[in-house]
């Protein structure tokens, strides 16, 4: 296992498993995080995953960078088997039925695929969360078929709105608010993926896994009210084991 | 007790000492840019318990006290007066009601900081009052605070214990920070050094840098020579710090700050030491800004002596997080 362990300031250190984005970095990333929690090394304030590194908060004044540094060091391939117990995939409802999906139509000649084979794709995969970061509850999600990846929009939209589903390049993901973008837009989630009222405000954590559910317009409408009403449960289902 | 806002200023925003916890859900952290100035507030009116406050940029807000309190104004030199009468920066002050509490323009610094007793009362949301802007959530509406706008104070006893307006008796210190055009910042090198060439690395360490109109709570945009790198500066994105200094393409150093995205795409060439980033907060557009180097162990030798001093109840609370 390469990990490099760098300062970042005086009251962070970073722990990077690599440079690239590759699911078996992610996977040691997140078993780190994990193993960190386990171990409530003293001083540890927060842990940020992305994708390819760990970072540490911590006090300096109850740790010292190579206190903490050596302690790292000692985390190994096997605490990373152990720290990823579970894996389940939440399911999230998607309408990719107009007046959602605005460039579903126009991914047709990008793809050489059909609107409704996009569709079968992109709603075929268990996604895995490799971290969340630019806005709350903004998910990265690794697994992407290559076959509908798409480039970003040449004018970003000033303002897309929230619950969106997009595909930018080799990604795909959700608006969490409204918020400018570049992603072309395929469809539309009736679920709240952060919502600041609700006693956990970010739907999803990374390192779990998402896998996108079709639905059409009434089953949305259905769901868009018990979800404004707080009374809708997301649903998992146990992940295959990889 | 209400505060009204009789004028806001250009960028006032309700602030505690931050949002904790929500990193890895791509949250940022907000709170105060400037943390010495704001906790100096909170201490001087007894605000122990992470109260929050108000940040005043460039231009203090005018607020109307609706009822007796103590309070006091820190940081950047904005002339503050009640009902005329000069007020000093850290010496809590008893207003009365009716009482109206004027900041103007800041001659020194950037940003201004006013605490009340018992703190500014707004919904606390995901265990902050820290306004965040990009997120409107937090602070009064998840704004900055508009002519009008009415600010709830715990009520307060009108005692007579406390030093009156216009009053020379100094706090423990007396001390009126002086913060001036120009500042030299400790840097602690990396996490993505790597990516710069030698002749980068210098340049960045031995040149002069405006800091630019476009900064703002998310970060310090500087304006100088160009830092060389060796390929390009995009990286698999990571996390960020308070205070990294991410250098994209056309070479301009920006320095993350309170409002901060929790990821970023750019390489990292340093990052700003803890004691140094009030500094920062306190730089206008125009000011200048020279780096220079220290190692983690240097520096965190220098925060274990300066914590064997009595040791400030943020710090305290904040690394009792996980304990």
């Amino acid at each position: 296992m390469d990990m490099k362990i760098m300062p970042a300031g005086d009251e962070a250190l970073v722990v990077q498993f690599g440079d690239s984005i590759d699911e078996k970095i992610n996977r040691q990333v997140h078993a780190l995080a994990g193993w960190v929690e386990l171990q409530r090394f003293r001083g540890v304030r927060e842990l940020l995953p992305t994708y390819r590194s760990l970072l540490v908060f911590y006090d300096p004044r109850v740790i010292l960078y190579d206190r903490l540094k050596k302690d790292l060091s000692r985390f190994s391939e096997e605490d990373s088997a152990a720290a990823l117990a579970h894996t389940r995939t939440l399911l999230v409802p998607c309408c990719y039925e107009d007046p959602y999906g605005p460039d579903l139509l126009a991914m047709e000649p990008l793809t050489g695929l059909s609107r409704s084979e996009i569709v079968k794709i992109h709603s075929s995969v268990d996604y895995k969360i490799y971290m969340l970061g630019f806005l709350p509850g903004f998910v990265y999600l690794g697994g992407l078929d290559p076959r509908i990846a798409a480039p970003r929009l040449k004018t970003p939209r000033t303002k897309i709105p929230a619950r969106s589903v997009g595909i930018g390049g080799s990604q795909t993901g959700v608006y969490p608010m409204d918020s400018p973008g570049g992603w072309r837009l395929i469809g539309s989630t009736p679920l709240e993926f952060y919502d600041p009222k609700r006693e956990e405000p970010i739907l999803c954590k990374a390192g779990e896994y998402i896998r996108f559910v079709p639905i059409s317009v009434p089953e949305y409408n259905l769901i868009r009210e018990e979800t404004e009403k707080g009374v809708y449960e997301p649903t998992y289902m146990e992940a295959p084991q990889r | 007790m209400n505060i009204e806002v009789i004028r806001s200023g250009p960028l006032t925003t309700v602030q505690d000492r931050g949002r904790f916890g929500y990193l890895r859900s791509g949250l940022g952290p907000s709170g105060p840019m400037d943390r010495d100035a704001f906790e100096e507030a909170a201490r001087a009116v007894g605000n122990e318990n992470g109260e929050a406050g108000l940040e005043m940029t460039l231009f203090g807000a005018t607020l109307k006290f609706g009822g007796p309190c103590t309070f006091v104004v820190t940081g950047a030199d904005m002339g503050a007066k009640l009902d005329g009468t000069p007020v000093q920066r850290g010496v809590p002050v008893t207003a009365f009601a009716g009482q109206t509490l004027a900041c103007g323009f800041a001659a020194d610094g950037c940003r201004g900081y006013f605490a009340v007793r018992g703190g500014i009362d707004v919904p606390v949301v995901m265990n902050s009052r820290s306004t965040n802007l990009k997120c409107r959530l937090g602070g009064l509406d998840g704004r900055s605070l508009k002519d009008g706008d009415v600010l709830r104070v715990p009520d307060q006893a009108a005692s007579g214990e406390q030093v009156s307006a216009g009053s020379t008796v100094a706090s423990e210190t007396g001390k009126q920070p002086v913060y001036g055009h120009s500042v030299t910042v400790r840097v602690i090198r990396g996490p993505q050094d790597d990516y710069f060439t030698a002749a980068g690395m210098a340049t960045f360490l031995s040149s002069s840098y405006k800091v630019s109109v476009q900064s703002d709570r998310m970060g310090i945009r500087l304006e100088g020579p160009m830092i060389e790198s060796r390929g390009g500066t995009d990286i698999v994105s990571d996390g960020i710090a308070f205070g990294s200094v991410q250098v994209p393409a056309g070479g301009q150093p920006i320095i993350l700050m309170a409002d901060r995205q929790t990821t970023g795409g750019y390489a990292k060439i340093a990052t700003v030491v803890t004691a140094d980033l009030p500094l920062l907060a306190q730089r206008k557009p125009g000011d200048e800004v020279h780096f220079t180097e220290v190692t983690v162990e240097e520096i965190q030798k220098e925060i274990r002596r300066k914590a064997a001093k009595p040791v400030s109840i943020f710090g305290i609370l904040r690394g009792l997080f996980w304990e």
